[in-house]
Parts: C-alpha cells; structure tokens; sequence
C-alpha cells in the first residue's frame, strides 16, 4: 500500500510537471545560446550598446559590472560602450526622457533588464529575427513574434529588408494565412546567416544580463552538491553506528 | 504540584542556571529524555524538515529587509538590487523563494503522514488543531511574501484575493477596502502586507509552532503502527518501544536534512524558478495596474484551494456564486482540521485499517492533485467540470469519513511496534 500511495503521488507529480504554464501562440525559434562564451557576449553588449541603449535602458545592469563579468577592463568599456555617461559604476540608462518617449512612440520603450526572464530568450530570438516589410505600418515593418509592435526595425543596415512569404494552411478545420518564411528584398551589411548569429549574440548578451550571476551559481551549486553528497554518506553512517542497539 | 527547582541535582555552573532556570530539565524532557517511538519511518523526516525550513525563512528573510525597500516605488528594484549588487544577495534571496514553496511541499507531506497513520486521532487532537493553525498561518505568510517583490503577478494575484473579500454580502466591499487601506491595490497595501510579513504573522506562526510541540511532547509521538508506546513499560517507567530523541532522533534527522538539502540545493541552484512555478515569468516586470498578465495563476501551493473556489459556479439563496467559492475554498481548508472527530476507524494506522480507507486515501490524494493542476489552467467548461467532478471527491473524503471508516474491515493491531528491515 505505502508503494502504491507513493507511486500514486510520483506519478501524479509527474504528470502535472509535463505541462508548462502558459505558453507561446506562435512556434519560437530555438535560441541555441552559449551563456560561457565570452566573445559572443562582448559582441552582444557591442550591438546593444549601438543599436539598442538608445531606447532601452539596462537600469540595473551596471557598466563595471559587466565588463567584469564579460572579460573587458574599465578602459574598454568606456571606449566602445559608454555613449551617456563616463562613470563606469553607473547603470547603464537611457538619456531620452520617458514621458516624451511614450510621446514619440505610443509607450516608452521597455527597460530590458529582465526581458529573458519574462518572455524567454526564443521569444527574442524570434523576435529580432522576424522584423519584415509591411506597408501599411507607420513604422513600415511588422513582426511576427510580436505582432503590431511598435518599434521600428533598427537593424535594417545590418539585415536589410524581407518580406515574408505566405501560404494558406490548414488549423483545426479553418484555412488561415501563416508566415511560413522571408524573401530577402534588399542585402544588409550581413549575410543572413551571420545576422542570425548576431542577433544570437544579442540575445545571449540580454540573457547575461537577466541574471548575471548565472554561471557562478550553477558553478557554485556543483560545488555545493558534491559536498553535500559527501556529507550525506557520512551522515548515513553516523545514524547506522548510533541506531546498531535499536532492533 | 509545587514548581521544584533543579529536579535533576545538578551542580557547579549548570547547577546555578538550573536553580534559577529549567535548563536540563527542559533539554531531557524535550529532547535527551523525550522517547519516541523507535519505528519512524521516511514520513517522519518532514516534522523537523518544517522546523528547518522555519528557520531558514526566518533568517533569510531578516536579511532580505535589510536591503528591501517596502514601497510601491522602490520594492521591484530593490530586490533585484539585492540580487545583483548586494553581496551574496542572491543567495539570500534565492535561499528565500525556494524555501516559501519547499515550506509548502514539506508541510503537505508532513499532513499526508498525519493522514497515513492517523497522527490527529485521540489523544492529539490538538497537536492537529495547532498544526491546522500553522498551516493557515503559513498561507497568509506565503501569500503576503509574494506580493512583496511588487511583479505583475504579485500586484494581480493580490488583486484577485483580496477581491474574494468583496464577495462577501453586506460588507463585501468595505472590507475589501480596509484591507487594502486604499481605493486600489497600491503602496499602502504593500507597506501592510510587508509589516504582516515580517513581524506580525511570524511572531503568531513561531507561537504556534511551540504549542504544536508543546502538545505533542505531553502527549507523545504516534508512529506507524498507530500502537500506543506507552502501554508497554520497563521497570524504570521508560516505553520499550521508545527511543531517547537524543541521541537517536537527532543523528537520524541531520540525515534527513542533508538529503532534503540536496534536493533543495539542487533546485535553488540550478533552478530556481522552477520552470514558472516557484518564481513566475510575469513577476520579472513590475507591477503594472494597467496591464493584466494574460493568464493570471496562484502560485502552485495555492492552486488546489483556488480550484475548489473556481468550481462553485452556481449561485445559491439569491447570493453570488463568488461568495459561495469563498466559502467552500474556505471550507475545503477548515474541514482537515475535523479529521480527528471524522475517523471512526478503531484502529488509527493505515497498516491496519482496511481496503475501503485505503481505496478513499488514494482516490482523495488524485483528486487533490487534479485539483491542483486546474488551479494553472484557464477556466474553460471542461476544465470547470473537472475541478466540480475533484472537488466533490474531496469533500466526500472527509464528510463520508464517519461512516466509510466504521463499516471497514480492518486488520488486528500488534501489541508492539514492528519494525521496517
């Protein structure tokens, strides 16, 4: 009976755990990311410290901090990625002012301090590449991942321009319209296959910065368990020599 | 019976403590002379586990107000201050989060073996009663602690409770207003719930908490056999079958604690948020009155009693189906602590009782577990069905007790406690 009930209670938390809460509408690419790999952060943090810090802030990701964490001394950092501020203990904010920000562009552009940990890095990896050309936006483009979004594609030099590719599919019963890929319209300064290995970076680098701490603390958490696991054998056997009298 | 001081003759330094302060004596009543049972079994670890957990909270959490900032302001930020430029304060924090949902695995498992072995039948009775309290305590603790990181989700899910008040006719809407201390969910209300957090309802849960072991010491543990150790007596007036807690209990929990380390090690450290259960994706953006997360989701110690809310669907005596979820969620919590009186069984051990109690355990801890898992899904008509369907086998679990327990065939209990090799 005990192993029924525990199997009852196994199983039943097994199956509960299958399930993830709450999901994404639309397939996301998988953002194949390597956390360790410091030269695909530095390129990260260049690309967002041009094209994105404009509009993004990172207000509790400080300078110093992470050109410590990314391998770059003080000296680099403020060369190539301090643009509005020259103290490298300073988070890294944006210059515009928020009200006027949601004046130029329906809403302020979100701080993107914790955007991996809220929405997950595949969303923006999806995200940032699927922006294409839609007309009828004020901004011109659209996105597929968020669709209606109101940011304008600011990386357009880097990719150039696609549009996306149509075909009627079929979805429970009903033919809908589904993006099922892009047709590049004009060359960026990247192929294609590099942009996609930037904005990689990009969304490694916004990883990094949702939880700096990351890769120390499963590197410390090895180190914990191991020990642990070596506490617990001994454990075991203090209780067998103080428990040999109990029958 | 007069108060005799230093019963047990100690001398020199001690013996001066001891004359003025019951210090061995309380040490061998509690702990070096305390006999317990000498069968426990792997359900007995979460007792002491609950208490550690206890602690850990207690200590993380005075380290946490040391560097959050209880305003609707400053809240979001300063946590996330602590988890990137306070020292270590991820750790803390971390240390925190993971041990308000270990709290709840621990303490459900410690219930579950109360269920197992009948630990609420005569004579402790009270020992169940203060173990209910705890567990009402600790939902209020939990639920108070998850709306201070001031996250999207903490702003809505207390949004969602504290509307449940609402429903309640006459002064539904008042109260709602009281408790909040404001016309919305804002920084009043984040500055009580931290006041209740960190002082209020901890000082009630460590109170009770000492009245549980209180109790339970002057009546003695139970076990798995459900047999009565104290029927059976050497010369010496010590159980045969009982066991000094120290050193016996002492040696055999610091196992048990090093193994649920690891495990809560492993989680706090390699996942701490649990995939969205113990730290949700919608709390990682700052309360926002204006945005509703599209899916709003107690957290996942919550959800069995949320579905019990969301089942209730029909309005009764001209009074809102809301109010009546309230009640029976409220019910759903209050009716554990009748067991004690709802066990008609002869014989308190699940060892001995019979097919139909076994069968009725095993249907209740399903239904619990659907009833759960309902708790994160959207309420959709099947879904709703479903949590009904659970919801009536679990008050059926308890309100049938009475009469399943008596007509059960159960089996002969040993004289003695047997023991597992």
């Amino acid at each position: 009976m005990k192993k029924l009930l525990t199997a009852v209670l196994l199983s039943a938390s097994v199956v509960t755990g299958a399930f993830a809460a709450g999901g994404p509408s639309v397939p996301m690419a998988d953002a194949n990311i390597d956390a360790d790999n410091k030269a695909s952060l530095q390129r990260g943090a260049r690309l967002y410290a041009n094209y994105c810090l404009g509009c993004h802030g990172l207000k509790f990701q400080r300078y110093n901090r992470m050109g410590d964490d990314l391998g770059m001394d003080d000296e680099l950092v403020k060369e190539h990625l301090m643009f509005t501020t020259n103290k490298v203990a300073e988070t890294m904010d944006i210059a515009m002012p928020e009200r006027e920000a949601a004046t130029w562009f329906g809403q302020t552009p979100p701080d993107l301090s914790l955007i991996t940990r809220e929405k997950g890095i595949d969303y923006l990896y999806t995200y940032l590449t699927t922006f294409y050309v839609d007309e009828s936006k004020e901004t011109g483009v659209n996105n597929y991942a968020f669709p209606n979004a109101s940011m304008p594609w600011v990386m357009w030099k880097l990719e150039g321009w696609k549009k996306p590719i149509y075909k009627e599919v079929d979805d429970h019963g009903k033919t809908v319209t589904k993006i099922v890929g892009y047709e590049q319209i004009t060359e960026g300064e990247m192929s294609p296959e590099e942009f996609k290995s930037a904005m990689l970076d990009l969304t490694n680098f916004l990883h990094y910065v949702g939880e700096p701490i990351k890769q120390e603390r499963v590197a410390i958490g090895l180190k914990v368990i191991a020990y642990l696991l070596l506490l617990f054998i001994l454990s075991i056997f203090l209780k067998r020599e103080f428990w040999k009298d109990v029958h | 019976m007069a108060i005799v001081p230093n019963p047990h003759g100690t001398t020199g330094f001690l013996g001066w403590i001891d004359d003025r302060f019951p210090l061995t004596k309380m040490w061998r009543d509690h702990v070096s002379e305390y006999f317990a049972p000498k069968n426990f079994n792997f359900w007995y670890f979460f007792g002491s586990l609950a208490m550690l957990v206890l602690a850990n909270q207690l200590i993380t959490g005075i380290f946490l107000t040391m560097h959050y900032k209880p305003s609707a302001l400053e809240a979001f930020g300063s946590v996330e201050y602590i988890m990137r430029d306070v020292p270590w304060g991820w750790l803390i924090r971390y240390m925190h989060s993971t041990g308000a949902s270990a709290f709840f695995v621990v303490v459900y498992l410690h219930m579950f073996r109360g269920l197992l072995y009948g630990s609420y039948r005569k004579p402790r009775e009270l020992v169940w009663i203060f173990g209910m309290m705890i567990f009402l305590a600790l939902m209020a603790e939990a639920f108070m602690g998850y709306v201070l990181p001031w996250g999207n989700m903490s702003y809505w899910g207390a949004q969602v409770i504290i509307s449940l008040f609402g429903a309640i006719p006459g002064i539904g809407p008042d109260l709602v207003q009281w408790i909040r201390g404001d016309y919305l969910i804002s920084d009043a209300t984040l500055n009580r719930f931290f006041a209740l957090h960190v002082i209020a309802v901890p000082l009630v849960l460590v109170g009770l908490v000492v009245a549980h072991l209180m109790a339970l010491h002057e009546v003695g543990s139970n076990n798995p056999d459900g047999v009565d150790i104290k029927k059976n007596k050497d010369e010496n007036g010590i159980p045969k079958d009982g066991i000094p807690f120290h050193p016996y209990y002492t040696v055999k929990d610091i196992m048990g604690v090093v193994g649920f380390a690891i495990i809560f090690c492993s989680v706090l450290f390699f996942a701490p948020e649990m995939g969205g259960y113990f730290l949700e994706k919608p709390n990682f953006t700052p309360a926002n009155p204006l945005v509703t997360p599209p899916h709003i989701a107690p957290v996942w110690y919550f959800t069995p009693f949320y579905s019990v809310l969301r089942a209730i669907t029909y309005p009764l005596f001209g009074i809102d189906a809301k109010f009546w979820g309230v009640i029976g969620m409220g019910a759903s919590v209050v009716i554990i602590a009748f067991l004690p009186w709802l066990d008609r069984s002869p014989v308190k051990s699940i060892r001995y009782k019979g097919p139909i109690f076994k069968a009725a355990l095993a249907i209740f801890v399903v239904a619990f577990v659907v009833l759960g898992y309902m708790g994160f899904e959207p309420a959709t008509p099947v879904n709703t069905r479903i949590a009904q369907v659970a919801s009536v086998i679990y008050f059926a679990f308890f309100l049938l007790m009475p009469w399943y327990t008596k007509i059960d065939k159960t089996k002969p209990v040993p004289e003695r406690v047997t023991m597992d090799h």
